[in-house]
């Protein structure tokens, strides 16, 4: 006898992980990880219908914590495995997860392009502003003057600013979070994952074991919601950029940009117009091609 | 007797030295003439020398050969590097208005063409050109009429106009060679077959299509954008996805990733962009998710000479990424061979889950021969090997370990979305079910297990691979022993060599990694004087080999100035060997290009 069953409404709960986190008691990662896993349940999509790829690094653990599929790749790589994945199967639900390192050093290149491509993927860079998992090196959003161990007497270099980049890189929708503020936070997720095109969230997710200056309480001091000014318009691309660079007493989060008249990548590849995803297509090509292909050759 | 016939076309970069190349070629196959063609170019656009051998023969034609029959020069300069080379028998065609004929030996037909008087259209930039091509096809014996219907296709585009002046232009020059040249001896016959001519490049391209690949991305890199540039052109009609990513460390990863999410996928550069590529090709491999990656090597190291050919990257291919773990290695023999591996690399990549490097090379990919069309079979096997692509009515109540240790190493791969399937994939250390074994639960019992379940998918790998064949009969004086793309001309070399009444035969490794070392060495047992030839400077199959297996040749050819073997390097060596001169010769490229 076969049973219809209703589709069952999710929580948070059906998309805990095999393990739970091994992070530091504290860390800014635990609230990244909570909020997504309850945005996704609350959007009701199926575990199997997302992939939550990362990198390496602390926050780049995050795919073992959390049901969904998930792929672990290599310090950098994870936008470009991520676009080759939703090429190949564009039905799925992509989320890429990592830290400041992984994404804005040694995957910065990466970082730029699928921008540029806007590829239909949520982002979340855990930004920490050091390398916990080195047990704390500069990294490329250390503030100037940060005594770390790789630079005991302090960062003479100017941080990235991965907001302005964002802008002038061409992503589609650019927001900035802070880990202890989680219902804002989820907020910014569920806009992002309902954003067609690449969507970038910079979430300040404290460092408690390395990062001594920018604590929560420094954060608190200073962030201040772009929601709570009426004023403020996220489609206007000039005003969005004249946020992005205030820093220091005030720090703006919240969405900064988005615009939705742009195809994804996958929209605008026509051989995705009709068929469904290149995962499940027929692998022989027509016999009427084939006899083009080499008749070329003749 | 060599039945051959070889046109070389010498210029400059940018004087339209590949067009009338292009036509040879066509109607050398249209007229079910087999073919063989060589560029040696340099890296530049305008300028530089272009030189472009294409050789022509009733039976299938290995090489490019070791003698031109007819020498068409563009400018003085690729007259002045090559009239001296020419033979008794073969002729020289050439612009008299701009060219001084070189020192020719006795024999040699030097046939000048007055291009201004006979061209009468000074506006005609590629006069020179269709003149030469005209007369030449009048000497080798060709008719007018494939010459018209090709040029009649080549400036179709361009209007009626343009077809015609070039029609006339060609009429001119092939009735001028009529009354004023001396017709080839023996010229070349003609078969009622039709064959089809392409490069390596397009045939790898070609083999990926027939493989299934749903998936491309590259790299511009030499000489391997040849293949990014056929999946590019034809990507829409073959509902493949093709896309130019910003760097090749991009171009592996985007290329797991779309395999990791079910399609077949392939990449390929050359060593440079190999290298980059390297970390990626351990994550393919502790994924467990199959990639197949293309690398036609070039002159290294570093840039090296992008334009010319080596076999100089087997050790790379060997070490690539850190670490232990299966990967499968061979190298295409023949062009056809680029088409035929493809989807052989595929099965048993996505078979063994594992990544697949195959290995060609300038020559190869950028050189050209006729391929019979029948043989170009799409029909292909496919075997994707254990996958899990849809949820089976009890697979949702089970619970599904993506890593599961098995017998053979091989655990059934479920796809991203499926449903009761969802796990990570990592690249770190992980258990059965996925979880990480490298950071808080490390366990060395665990790791040993994991790496033991990898490791033993090598077995599988090893039993699916033919061991190579002896061609000729064992008990010969000599054992010529190559790898890849070395095949053509050392089969040539070996028909010499016998004919010479040095009785040869020729062992031609195509399988790399699974080597079959023991069925090699024991082929090997039987020979009477080995040699390996190889196109690079240390002897990387030669030391390989005895790596594997102990084995220990009685000589070696290596030739590393970025030119392809030809036949008499080969056979001179040979010679050389046996009398007791040297174990390692080292051949000397004559023709400056």
């Amino acid at each position: 006898m076969t049973t219809v069953l209703e589709p069952q409404k999710l929580t948070a709960a059906d998309f805990k992980g095999k393990v739970d986190p091994d992070w530091c008691a504290g860390c800014g990662d635990f609230g990244v990880l909570s909020s997504l896993q309850k945005v996704l349940a609350e959007m009701n999509i199926q575990p199997h219908n997302v992939i939550t790829i990362s990198g390496i690094g602390c926050s780049s653990n995050l795919p073992g914590f959390i049901n969904t599929y998930g792929m672990h790749t290599l310090h950098g790589r994870a936008l470009a495995v991520a676009t080759g994945v939703k090429m190949a199967n564009h039905d799925l639900h992509v989320v890429v997860t990592g830290g400041d390192g992984d994404g804005f050093g040694i995957g910065g290149n990466h970082f730029i392009h699928t921008m540029r491509r806007n590829v239909d993927l949520l982002y979340i860079a855990m930004d920490n502003q050091i390398y916990g998992l080195t047990t704390g090196q500069t990294s490329p959003t250390s503030l100037k003057g940060m005594r770390t161990k790789s630079m005991p007497y302090g960062n003479v270099e100017e941080p990235i600013n991965p907001i302005a980049l964002a802008l002038t890189a061409g992503a589609t929708f650019i927001a900035r979070g802070f880990s202890a503020e989680p219902k804002h936070l989820m907020d910014l997720i569920k806009q992002g994952l309902e954003h067609k095109g690449f969507s970038f969230i910079d979430v300040f997710s404290p460092c408690v074991t390395y990062n001594h200056d920018n604590t929560y309480a420094w954060f608190r001091e200073r962030v201040k919601k772009l929601e709570d000014d009426s004023s403020y318009d996220p489609s206007d691309w000039h005003e969005a950029m004249k946020r992005a660079l205030i820093w220091g007493d005030e720090i703006p989060i919240g969405k900064f940009f988005e615009r939705t008249d742009l195809p994804s990548l996958h929209e605008a590849e026509p051989i995705l117009d009709a068929g469904g995803p290149l995962a499940y297509r027929e692998l022989r090509i027509a016999s009427h091609v084939v006899q083009n292909l080499i008749a070329e050759l003749m | 007797m060599d039945r051959t016939f070889a046109v070389a076309i010498g210029g400059a970069a940018g004087q339209g030295v590949a067009t009338p190349g292009d036509i040879f070629a066509k109607i050398f196959v249209r007229r079910g003439l087999h073919v063989n063609a060589y560029n040696a170019y340099q890296s530049i656009i305008r300028g530089g020398h272009t030189f472009l051998t294409i050789r022509a023969g009733v039976e299938e034609v290995k090489c490019f050969g070791d003698r031109i029959d007819l020498l068409i020069p563009l400018n003085q300069d690729s007259m002045d590097r090559h009239s001296g080379l020419m033979k008794s028998g073969s002729a020289v065609v050439y612009n008299s208005d701009t060219i001084k004929p070189g020192a020719l030996h006795d024999g040699v037909q030097p046939c000048p063409l007055p291009v201004n008087q006979l061209s009468k259209v000074s506006r005609n930039k590629v006069a020179q050109n269709t003149l030469a091509l005209a007369a030449s096809l009048k000497m080798i014996g060709v008719g007018f009429e494939p010459l018209a219907e090709i040029l009649t296709e080549q400036f179709m585009r361009k209007g009626a106009k343009v077809v015609t002046e070039n029609l006339d232009i060609a009429r001119i020059g092939y009735e001028y060679a009529a009354t004023n040249f001396q017709a080839f001896a023996s010229p070349l016959s003609m078969t009622d077959l039709q064959y089809a001519v392409l490069s390596g490049n397009i045939a790898l391209a070609m083999g990926g299509a027939a493989a299934g690949v749903r998936f491309y991305c590259a790299y511009p890199m030499s000489p391997s954008t040849g293949v990014l540039h056929w999946m590019a052109a034809h990507a829409r009609d073959a509902g493949i996805m093709v896309r130019q990513v910003e760097d090749e460390i991009g171009v592996i990863n985007m290329a797991i990733g779309a395999a990791h999410a079910g399609v077949r996928a392939m990449c390929a550069t050359s060593g440079g962009g190999f290298a980059l590529m390297t970390e990626g090709l351990g994550m393919s491999a502790m994924m467990e998710t199959p990639v197949v990656v293309i690398d036609v090597q070039r002159a290294g190291p570093s840039t090296g000479v992008p334009t010319k050919t080596e076999q100089g990257d087997l050790w790379q291919m060997l070490g690539a990424g850190f670490g232990d773990f299966p990967r499968l290695i061979a190298a295409p023999t023949d062009i056809l061979d680029c088409f035929k591996l493809v989807p052989e690399m595929h099965n048993l990549a996505d078979r063994f889950q594992c990544p697949g490097i195959i290995l060609s090379d300038l020559l190869l990919s950028e050189g050209r021969s006729s391929v019979d069309p029948k043989k170009l079979t799409f029909d292909v096997e496919i075997n994707r090997g254990e996958m899990i692509t849809s949820a089976g009515p009890n697979n949702a109540e089970t619970v599904y370990n993506r890593y599961q240790i098995t017998k053979s190493g091989i655990s059934p791969r479920a796809i991203p979305g499926v449903p009761g399937h969802t796990h990570t994939a990592s690249t770190d250390e992980h258990d059965e079910n996925g979880v990480l074994i490298s950071d808080e639960f490390t366990n060395p019992v665990r790791r040993r297990a994991m790496m033991e379940k990898r490791q033993r998918k090598v077995a599988g790998i090893e039993a699916a691979v033919q061991p190579p064949l002896l061609n000729g009969t064992s008990g010969a004086a000599v054992t010529l022993i190559g790898w890849g793309s070395t095949d053509g001309v050392i089969r040539e070399a070996v028909e010499i060599l016998n004919e010479e009444g040095i009785s040869t035969n020729h062992l031609q490794i195509r399988w790399l990694v699974p080597l079959n070392g023991e069925a090699i060495v024991n082929i090997l047992k039987s020979s009477k004087y080995s040699i390996i030839v190889e196109n690079n400077y240390s002897g990387q199959f030669a030391r390989y080999l005895r790596s594997e297996t102990s084995y220990v040749p009685n000589g070696y050819i290596r030739k590393y100035d970025g030119e392809p073997f030809m036949p008499h390097h080969i056979v001179d060596a040979v010679k050389e060997q046996l009398a007791g001169t040297t174990q390692l010769s080292v051949p000397k490229h004559e023709i400056m290009v």
